[in-house]
């Protein structure tokens, strides 16, 4: 069909996240799943605005900012193409560390944790080893 | 703009042009037939020497049904044209909404409108022309026996007034559906418009184009044909007075058959009747307008032509008619009238479109 | 970069009523505005002011830098959809397209025959005869088709079901991407415009409300909730646009123009349609009054 074959965005409307920052969170994750490679072609302004419905301003702004990270670079005329990649050294770590979550949640789960308490004990740790500059 | 204007006016010039087509099919077949009866009628006239009105009779009751018909149709064309091409013109695109559709592409609304009104003007003049042309060919051996085309009544059925009649009744209907922007309402304006311009101008412009001439006769015993009241449908019958013979004046428009003194007075009906006391009596009188001819018994007859004799001394008969040699200068000047009415609307309608509606 | 649509006390009355009240906007190009407002608020008046099917009564008005309907060189640079979509019933597809070529010397005739394709219409169809859906699409092909610099639509989606609102959407703005188009697009329903316009106009009872890049919007208004709390208390540099208030707990709407520092307070974002909404209450509630006051003199 078009060359947006390598990632399709979508919206949730009702996430109350703005839908730019949707789009950023989209190619951020794909990237750190191994889903958009190195010198991949994001999809065009106007392909996407073809299939969201949402305003080309939008999609600027994330390819913008995403640009601005360091994570994309746009081509005039061309396109907007990957140029490095969130996986290449997290991702091996991802394995051994979905094996030690998995064990943590069944353990919590013995405890007798329901999932709402297991959600705010983990985003308490979590916001606090961010005050903490851990993280 | 012009493409576009036939592409919404495709439909109705195709209907237009397939009934011109049938009604010249079907005057092609008859024409030929009633130039047979009308030659053969004259024939027989001059062998028989006998009286002109009768022996021709054959040529006006060949097709009577049909005469009637196309007299009808060239009648009510230039009010359909109006009425059904005219009103609609705007007022449609006002009902419909199809104006803010229209007037936001890169034409101006005058330009819009000129090109639409053109483009059907254009049409509807041929069509009017078209029809008049084959209907008065078609005519032609009843109007020389009839001898009456100056006459009001078909004067406007024949020669070049229709063109002018169709521009000014599409003139007509086209401001009608601007200014009342409902098709239906706008198509009875138009209607109600253009049957009172024509019948207007049919009594109260058209006389008075040129001005008439006038011929003194003398009266004689035998120009006295009757007595009774004149009066047409519209305005009524008058008093009973004498009836006089009717000119014979083919195709001359006949104003008036006066009877005058010498200094030029009109002899009113109480005078006449002082004169001829023994009229209106029991005897049997031409009763009705126009060309009614009542035979009257013998002692009538003798009454009248009494009458006839005793103002003949006294009085003369003044006719008013307008000659049969004027007739084209009428027809052009009224087709001029009327196109010329047109266009003035037209360049109304044209300038008023611009005018922001609510 | 000079605005789209430039306003100065634009007014329309018809007799004693005002559809459009004082309006002084300006539209800055490359945005996809949205006109919000209830119905009869004057958003028609204003979309038909703008492509001159109206004239004021009083004020001025600028579309792309000429009066509107002016030329028709400057018909031509506006794209207008009226409400209902209106097209010629008896006419065909093929005859519309005709239609805009011939009407229009800068239309892409190639364009609009491969959207027509694309949206898979039978050229011959007439056009009494197409969907909602089909006509709305029909009448935005054939408004793009003409390269405006300024496409003006009026209550586009309304009456649309949600697969041909998502399908004229998608279509709107995939144009807008190609052809860097500015939009201005009415609704009386918020949810219709959030996702596609970046720039927010709000009219209600013929007055402007609200006017500014949704963005910027966003950002300067917000939920306050908190122990109760007479609106007037509130500094200056925060407006109340709406309140409510329980015997305990007030609940305000407000546009701010520093930081809220106070504790108190807890402050939460608005979505674009709480916003709207509050200040198409606003503007009722001062209509009340006036209505009110106005009585209380007779």
């Amino acid at each position: 069909m078009n060359r947006g074959d390598v990632i399709e965005f979508h919206l949730d409307t009702r996430s109350g996240v703005s839908p730019y920052l949707q789009v950023v969170h989209q190619v951020r994750h794909a990237l750190r799943l191994g889903l958009l490679l190195e010198g991949d072609q994001l999809p065009t302004v106007k392909e996407v605005v073809a299939h969201l419905a949402i305003n080309p301003n939008t999609v600027l702004k994330a390819y913008k900012e995403l640009e601005h990270a360091g994570l994309v670079a746009a081509r005039p005329g061309i396109g907007t193409f990957v140029t490095k990649t969130l996986s290449d050294s997290s991702l091996a770590a991802h394995g051994p560390l979905r094996q030690e979550l998995q064990r943590w949640l069944g353990k919590a789960r013995r405890a007798g944790l329901d999932d709402e308490s297991i959600e705010a004990l983990f985003r308490d740790c979590f916001r606090s080893a961010l005050d903490e500059g851990v993280a | 703009m012009i493409r576009f204007a036939w592409r919404q006016f495709r439909v109705q010039a195709a209907v237009a042009v397939g009934a011109l087509l049938v009604i010249a099919v079907v005057l092609a077949i008859t024409g030929p037939y009633l130039v047979s009866v009308y030659d053969a009628s004259v024939a027989t006239c001059r062998a028989n020497r006998g009286s002109s009105a009768t022996c021709m009779n054959g040529v006006a009751n060949t097709y009577h049904f049909l005469q009637g018909a196309l007299d009808a149709l060239v009648l009510v064309v230039p009010a359909l044209i109006g009425i059904f091409w005219g009103a609609p013109l705007v007022a449609r695109e006002f009902e419909a909404g199809t104006f803010r559709l229209a007037w936001t592409q890169s034409v101006t609304r005058s330009r819009w409108l000129a090109t639409k009104f053109g483009v059907i003007g254009l049409s509807s003049m041929a069509i009017a022309g078209l029809l008049s042309l084959m209907i008065t060919w078609w005519n032609s051996p009843v109007d020389s026996v009839n001898a009456n085309r100056f006459s009001p009544a078909t004067f406007a059925l024949r020669g070049l007034v229709p063109i002018g009649y169709a521009a000014f009744a599409l003139a007509f209907g086209v401001t009608a559906g601007l200014l009342i922007r409902r098709t239906l309402p706008a198509m009875v304006a138009t209607l109600v418009g253009f049957v009172f311009v024509r019948i207007g101008t049919t009594y109260w412009v058209r006389p008075h184009l040129f001005a008439p001439m006038h011929e003194a006769s003398a009266i004689t015993s035998s120009s006295v044909v009757g007595y009774g009241s004149t009066g047409t449908i519209f305005f009524g019958s008058g008093p009973s007075t004498v009836q006089l013979a009717a000119p014979n004046i083919p195709n001359a428009w006949i104003y008036s058959t006066q009877i005058v003194d010498g200094a030029g007075h009109v002899a009113g009906p109480q005078l006449v009747s002082s004169i001829c006391p023994f009229l209106g009596h029991g005897g049997p009188g031409g009763r009705g307008g126009g060309a009614g001819h009542t035979e009257a018994p013998a002692s009538a007859v003798q009454g009248l032509q009494e009458c006839g004799a005793r103002l003949g001394t006294k009085f003369h008969e003044l006719l008013t008619y307008q000659p049969a040699s004027r007739y084209w200068a009428f027809q052009w000047s009224e087709l001029a009238i009327f196109l010329a009415v047109a266009l003035i609307v037209f360049c109304y309608c044209v300038w008023r479109v611009r005018r922001r509606p609510a | 970069m000079t605005a789209v649509l430039d306003t100065e006390g634009l007014t329309k009355r018809y007799g004693r009523r005002s559809a459009l009240s004082d309006c002084t906007l300006s539209i800055p190009s490359g945005h996809v505005v949205g006109l919000v407002g209830p119905n009869g608020a004057g958003k028609t008046t204003l979309l038909h002011l703008a492509v001159g099917l109206l004239q004021p009564t009083s004020g001025t008005i600028e579309v792309l830098g000429s009066r509107p309907a002016e030329s028709p060189a400057q018909l031509g640079r506006v794209g207008f959809v009226a409400q209902e979509t209106p097209t010629y019933e008896a006419l065909s597809v093929a005859d519309h397209l005709n239609f805009g070529a011939w009407l229009n010397p800068s239309f892409d005739a190639e364009m609009a025959g491969r959207r027509i394709d694309e949206l898979g219409l039978d050229l011959r169809q007439k056009a009494g005869h197409l969907s909602g859906g089909q006509r709305a699409q029909l009448a935005l092909t054939l408004a793009i088709a003409k390269r405006p610099e300024l496409l003006i639509l009026d209550e586009p989606v309304a009456g649309l079901d949600p697969l041909a609102r998502r399908a004229f959407l998608q279509y709107l703005m995939e144009s807008v991407a190609e052809h860097e188009l500015s939009v201005i697009l009415s609704s009386h329903l918020v949810a219709d415009l959030e996702r596609v316009c970046d720039y927010l106009v709000v009219l209600v009872a013929s007055h402007v409300q609200v006017v500014g890049e949704v963005e910027g919007l966003l950002a300067s208004h917000y939920r306050l909730s908190g122990p109760r709390r007479d609106p007037s208390s509130l500094p200056s540099s925060q407006e109340v646009i709406e309140s409510s208030h329980t015997e305990r707990q007030s609940t305000m709407l407000v546009r701010i123009e520093s930081p809220i520092l106070d504790p108190a307070w807890t402050v939460e974002e608005v979505s674009l349609e709480d916003l709207v909404l509050a200040y198409m209450g606003r503007a009722s509630d001062a209509g009340r009054v006036q209505r009110r006051s106005g009585r209380a003199f007779r």
